[in-house]
């Protein structure tokens, strides 16, 4: 394996795409130094980006914030303005691992792995999280909901990589949740998962949400019949009563020694319900 | 394979080492360094026998790459007393009998240690979560979460 430190993003697109064998991109190490050493990836190339200008900051962009690639979870989590306005992106960040390996994984990472149950990536793809995209062609922006495409794979081109991720601004009256679940209090994988966003008029009632859920599909999905069933409402039962049903005709998990195929669906709908009320109540509505 | 020179800072010595691409910062400092204090149990992240500070905070070394600690500063074990004198930790750790086999000690003292810089004065719950990827097969945790909070009291105190 050769390991190279490129000293500029082109460099680093054109000694990716000039690789015949094994490409990795080093981040924080946390799943592609697994792979390695359980001899499940040998790569012939090992590319760290983590020096190069911009990687490591967390920036106001259009009353938004743009995100490093090499931002690490524990950096999210420090970042008071940034929690405060996508809370359940944070969260979810905030679950993976433990405090090591919260000190080194970054959401990039966790989204690049392409796991059906990374838990940074649902809340990701409810805040309508855009990464962007270097390349051999340059830079293209990408919604991060089309980065997966099955497990373990990315719609990333040969030579192509991530050198941030942003998330848009909201209005006032708006918030986040992701929960998942986890037969331990921690350190573990989710067995199903759900981020719900929402935004409230003044009397609180939904006027846009976005659901997604996790480990419960080949990707992590966007449940846009979800977002609509409680779009007009205050959570009232009916509201919540259709949420489930649409977040349960989403899934489509299988089974093995995490749960099975009906216990994944039925949790990622409890696990959407207690999320979209955690996000309602963040957002400042009142049940 | 070509070996690779890596210049860093391990517990404040200048440090050059020679070690391959793939080769894992912990067996770095067990093979190359002969700094045998951070442990391997698992070589995947899951427990956390080899945690050291890279760049002041606590990581696993075996998910470093030797590689990668160029130009950094690396903290380990072996430069947690003061000389003779041993880290509250780490004397509170011996006299509350908080280790046995003691193979998950240095890593767990490394990961406390980052704990009550950040945070002097924890809950029991957050030294728990805190230390949720130490894991330790011979005390049952309870020794551990009460030497760390006896050793923060008097850290607080001095
Ligand atoms: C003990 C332990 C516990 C864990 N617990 C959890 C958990 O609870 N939840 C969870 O979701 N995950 C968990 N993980 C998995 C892992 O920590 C996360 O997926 C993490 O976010 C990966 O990020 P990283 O920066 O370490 O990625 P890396 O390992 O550096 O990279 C991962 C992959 O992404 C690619 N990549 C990296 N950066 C880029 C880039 N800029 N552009 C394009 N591709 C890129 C790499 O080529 C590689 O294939 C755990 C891992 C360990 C070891
Ligand atoms: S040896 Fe590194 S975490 Fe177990
Ligand atoms: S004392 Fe033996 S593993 Fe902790």
């Amino acid at each position: 394996m050769r390991y190279v430190k490129p000293e500029s993003y082109e460099a680093a697109s054109a000694l990716l795409a000039a690789e015949d064998g094994i490409a990795r991109i080093l981040t924080g190490g946390t799943d592609v130094l697994v792979m390695l050493k359980a001899e499940m990836v040998e790569p012939d190339l090992m590319v760290d980006l983590k020096h190069l200008p911009g990687m490591h900051d967390i920036a106001a962009e259009d009353g938004g914030f743009r995100i490093g690639a090499a931002v690490s979870s524990a950096e999210l989590g420090e970042h008071a303005a940034l929690k405060a306005m996508w809370p359940g992106v944070v969260e979810g960040a905030e679950l993976i691992g433990s405090t090591q390996v919260q000190n080194r994984a970054t959401i990039v990472g966790n989204l690049c792995t392409a796991s059906p149950a990374a838990d940074s990536v649902p809340g990701l793809v409810t805040a309508n999280a855009v990464a962007r995209l270097h390349g051999p062609h340059g830079t293209r922006d990408v919604p991060v909901v089309e980065i997966p495409v099955s497990p373990g794979k990315t719609m990333l081109a040969k030579g192509e990589f991530i050198t941030s991720i942003y998330l848009p601004a909201r209005p006032v009256g708006a918030s986040d949740a992701y929960l998942r679940f986890i037969p331990r209090t921690e350190m573990d994988i989710a067995v199903s998962s759900a981020a719900v966003s929402l935004e409230l008029d003044a009397g609180g009632t939904i006027t846009a949400a976005r659901v997604a859920i996790g480990a419960v599909a080949p990707t992590v999905r966007l449940v846009a019949d979800a977002g609509a069933a409680i779009v007009g409402t205050k959570l009232d039962d009916d509201a919540i009563a259709a949420l489930i049903a649409a977040t349960e005709a989403a899934c489509s998990p299988i089974t093995d020694k995490r749960g099975t195929i009906e216990f994944r669906t039925k949790t990622a709908g409890v696990l959407a319900k207690r999320a979209a009320h955690i996000a309602y109540s963040r957002a400042g509505g009142k049940t | 394979m070509k070996m690779i020179p890596v210049e860093t800072t391990i517990n404040g010595d200048q440090t050059e080492f020679l070690c391959n691409a793939d080769e894992s910062l912990l067996d770095v400092l067990r093979d190359r360094l002969g700094l045998t204090g951070a442990k391997e149990g698992c070589g995947t992240g899951d427990c956390g026998a080899c945690s050291v500070m890279l760049n002041g905070r606590v990581v696993c070394s075996c998910l470093v790459l030797g590689v990668e600690t160029q130009g950094a500063e690396v903290e380990t074990i072996e430069g947690m007393a003061d000389g003779e004198t041993l880290h509250p930790l780490q004397r509170v750790f011996i006299e509350e009998a908080a280790l046995q086999c003691g193979i998950c000690t240095p890593g767990i003292l490394i990961a406390a240690k980052s704990l009550l810089a950040k945070n002097p004065d924890p809950t029991d719950t957050e030294v728990r979560y805190w230390l949720a990827g130490n894991l330790c097969r011979c005390t049952g945790y309870d020794k551990i979460i009460k030497a760390v909070q006896k050793a923060a009291a008097e850290m607080r105190a001095a």
